[in-house]
């Protein structure tokens, strides 16, 4: 699991102000807040308005309309299981069966930490760049290809418990 | 002197361990008190023999793969650092078939150079095309893309010189370079693989676009899913910089460039050039309509040039080599070398770059070596989720840009997604409109609207309910969505679903398609 710090407006005002200069700097900062806390609180908001001098409704919407941004405190460890074509056509659809089956939780973008094994969140994503070799994973953040159920299993076992 | 290896650093074959594969080459080396330097050179881009383990001696570079983490000790044991025989080695990889058989033009380095030597990279070729595009001076260079037949590689295959001109007339302060790397199609991986394995051809490329229309800033908008190629990126930039291809008077010219990397954030309709431009300005990813085009008002009202990885890839090796070169190869309005990628259920899934012209069939069967799984091939679906699906009685299809549309096809970003005959085309057809209600912008209800009515029609089809008129509703959507729609990602939905029900009624519940003959 990266090492995210707990959520505080002074340390978010802090990362905020670094990348406030850059042009078109709302995703540069919702990055940025993301890769500091994990997550990016609604209290993050007014905040980032403040700064860059916008609407609170205009960065709620750019926060909201992106799939990457976790709006609630990340879960202890993140499967993104890719469910496109490429993985599709190479037993994608059979894995991801069993990787619910397993961790007890649909796949599911939204649903960050709800039901299920409580340390990780199992969540789709479409396409990591590796279709010739599918069907493939990133588990936190580390690339996996080639997976089998029985690599999943171990995979699990390592790194979630 | 220490022994050098290479160990592809690129995220796929990280993902198949090639991380732990140094690792224990170290551990192996340390046993020996041997010292070795391991290079991460980006793959060359054959899937199933990565990890590639390439040892360098007196006859040049000797591969072993798929190399594992736990094959290691073996390996070294029975040789492996003195290129000796196993059933591992594959011998001089270029000598393999799958690459003597290629042109390669934009992928000539990938895999051979250190992706982040400067040295390495101006030792292979690099920067000739921007020295000579400050001698020829900026129309002269936008002559030279023009007459190369170069179009976008990103979807649309709208020429690249064109495009330029556009940018060049249009008065502006500030004008900018914008790199679509995007890159969300499944099935395609090309534009990763330029950026992890040889970053400096796109910052070369990106530089040269500035100095033709006089751009002096640039970004590159990296989809997220990519983390690999954003670091290979933003540390190629910074040496870049220090070396005097990025910044003030580039080459030691009069012009100036400089760049950034953005990250995009998981949404696949900003692979959509206006809806890129909108996010990079720090908004909501809605499409824009158009006029104005980017090229009068792009990235925040500015000129814009909005091109994708592989097109301003392609530039530096037009610019060095001259118009003439590129232009020679392929068929028709199709000119130049296409880096298609071979993925899905595939035996020799990868990178193939080659002229247009060679039939879909060819590619599949003969380079590709059919389903990995051994069973016949059914469907292929071409440039990505908004691309058809070809039953193998399309095989004769040439790659063409032209060809392929007259099919009701598409060559998009060349993505070749090859499915056995245990897919499900119901299946495929359904996931294509749910793809399209999960990444809809928003902006238009047919889109919107129409793809979750789509997934809902194709249920009901699946479960025999009426089943005649949802066939017909289905059909009538997809029409809408056509018709209705701002851009490709509602437009071309139609595309994988009507294909998927005219080549394989059957799964819909109706007699087989009647041409299935021809493979
Ligand atoms: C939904 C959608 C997604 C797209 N995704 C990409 C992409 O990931 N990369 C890309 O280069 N072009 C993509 N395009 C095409 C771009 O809109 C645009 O045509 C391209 O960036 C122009 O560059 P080119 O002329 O060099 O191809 C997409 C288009 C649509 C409608
Ligand atoms: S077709 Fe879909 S993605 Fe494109 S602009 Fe309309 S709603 Fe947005
Ligand atoms: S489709 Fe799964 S990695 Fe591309």
């Amino acid at each position: 699991m990266p090492d995210y710090i707990a959520w505080s407006p002074e340390q978010a005002v802090a990362v905020i102000a670094a990348e406030a200069d850059k042009e078109g700097a709302l995703m540069p900062i919702l990055h940025a807040l993301a890769r500091t806390f994990g997550w990016i609180p609604d209290e993050a908001v007014p905040l980032i308005a403040g700064i860059l001098n916008l609407s609170r409704a205009d960065v709620h919407g750019v926060l909201t309309f992106y799939h990457d941004f976790r709006r609630s405190p990340p879960p202890r460890h993140v499967v993104k299981l890719c469910r496109a074509e490429a993985c599709q056509a190479r037993g994608g659809d059979a894995l991801a069966a069993h990787a619910e089956r397993t961790l007890g939780q649909k796949i599911d973008a939204h649903a960050h930490s709800a039901g299920g094994h409580e340390n990780v969140s199992l969540e789709p994503v479409y396409c990591l760049g590796l279709c010739a070799s599918g069907p493939n994973a990133l588990v936190d953040g580390r690339p996996h290809a080639r997976l089998t159920a029985d690599r999943f299993d171990a995979l699990m076992a390592e790194t979630v418990r | 002197m220490s022994l050098r290896l290479y160990v592809p650093g690129d995220m796929c074959s990280v993902a198949l361990g090639a991380d732990e594969v140094c690792g224990a080459l170290a551990i192996e080396a340390a046993k020996k008190s041997m010292s070795i330097e391991i290079v991460r050179n980006g793959s060359r881009g054959l899937f199933p023999i990565e990890p590639l383990v390439e040892i360098e001696t007196a006859e040049g570079r000797i591969g072993y793969g798929p190399v594992f983490p736990e094959d290691v000790p073996a390996l070294v044991a029975a040789g492996l650092f003195e290129g000796a025989p196993h059933a591992k080695r594959v011998g001089k990889p270029e000598e393999l078939p799958f690459f003597k058989s290629q042109t390669r033009l934009t992928f000539a380095r990938n895999g051979i150079t250190d992706p982040q030597s400067f040295d390495d990279y101006v030792a292979h070729g690099g920067m000739k095309g921007l020295n000579r595009a400050l001698e020829l001076g900026p129309a002269a260079v936008v002559e030279e893309v023009l007459q190369s037949g170069l179009r976008g590689r990103g979807g649309a295959g709208f020429p690249t010189g064109i495009k330029w001109k556009t940018v060049a007339e249009t008065k502006g302060e500030q004008k900018y370079i914008v790199c679509n790397a995007d890159e969300g199609d499944s099935g395609t991986f090309a534009d990763r693989m330029v950026m992890e394995g040889d970053p400096f051809m796109l910052i070369e490329g990106m530089a040269i676009a500035g100095v033709a229309v006089g751009a002096t800033k640039g970004y590159v908008y990296i989809r997220s899913e990519y983390p690999f190629a954003v670091t290979a990126m933003e540390r190629a930039i910074e040496t870049a910089r220090e070396r005097g291809l990025l910044g003030r008077n580039i080459g030691g010219s009069a012009f100036s460039f400089d760049m950034d990397v953005r990250m995009g954030a998981g949404a696949y309709v900003c692979g959509e050039e206006t809806s890129l431009l909108e996010s990079l300005e720090g908004k909501r990813g809605l499409v824009r309509a158009k006029p104005p085009l980017p090229a009068h008002k792009g990235l925040f009202g500015r000129p814009t040039v909005i091109n994708n990885v592989l097109s301003l890839a392609a530039i530096p090796y037009i610019l060095a080599e001259g118009f003439a070169a590129y232009r020679d190869y392929g068929m028709g309005r199709s000119r130049g070398t296409m880096p298609i990628q071979l993925a899905g259920n595939i035996k020799n899934g990868g990178l193939y770059e080659t002229p247009f012209g060679v039939t879909l069939g060819d590619i599949v069967n003969v380079i590709g070596g059919g389903a990995e799984s051994g069973r016949p091939v059914r469907a292929v679906q071409v440039g990505g989720p908004l691309g058809a699906y070809f039953p193998p009685s399309l095989f004769d299809t040439p790659f063409d840009y032209e060809a392929f549309a007259a099919r009701d096809g598409l060559i998009g970003h060349a993505g070749v997604v090859v499915f056995d005959d245990t897919a499900d085309m119901l299946k495929q057809a359904r996931f294509a409109m749910e793809f399209c209600a999960v990444e809809s912008c928003g902006k238009c209800t047919p889109c919107r609207i129409g793809s979750i009515r789509g997934v809902e029609t194709i249920d009901k089809i699946a479960a025999g309910e009426d089943r005649e008129a949802n066939l017909v509703l289905l059909e009538d959507l997809c029409h809408t969505m056509k018709l209705g729609s701002l851009c490709a990602l509602g437009g071309f939905t139609p595309y994988p679903v009507m294909s998927a029900l005219t080549h394989f009624p059957e799964d819909f519940g109706g007699p087989k398609a009647r041409l299935e003959a021809a493979e």
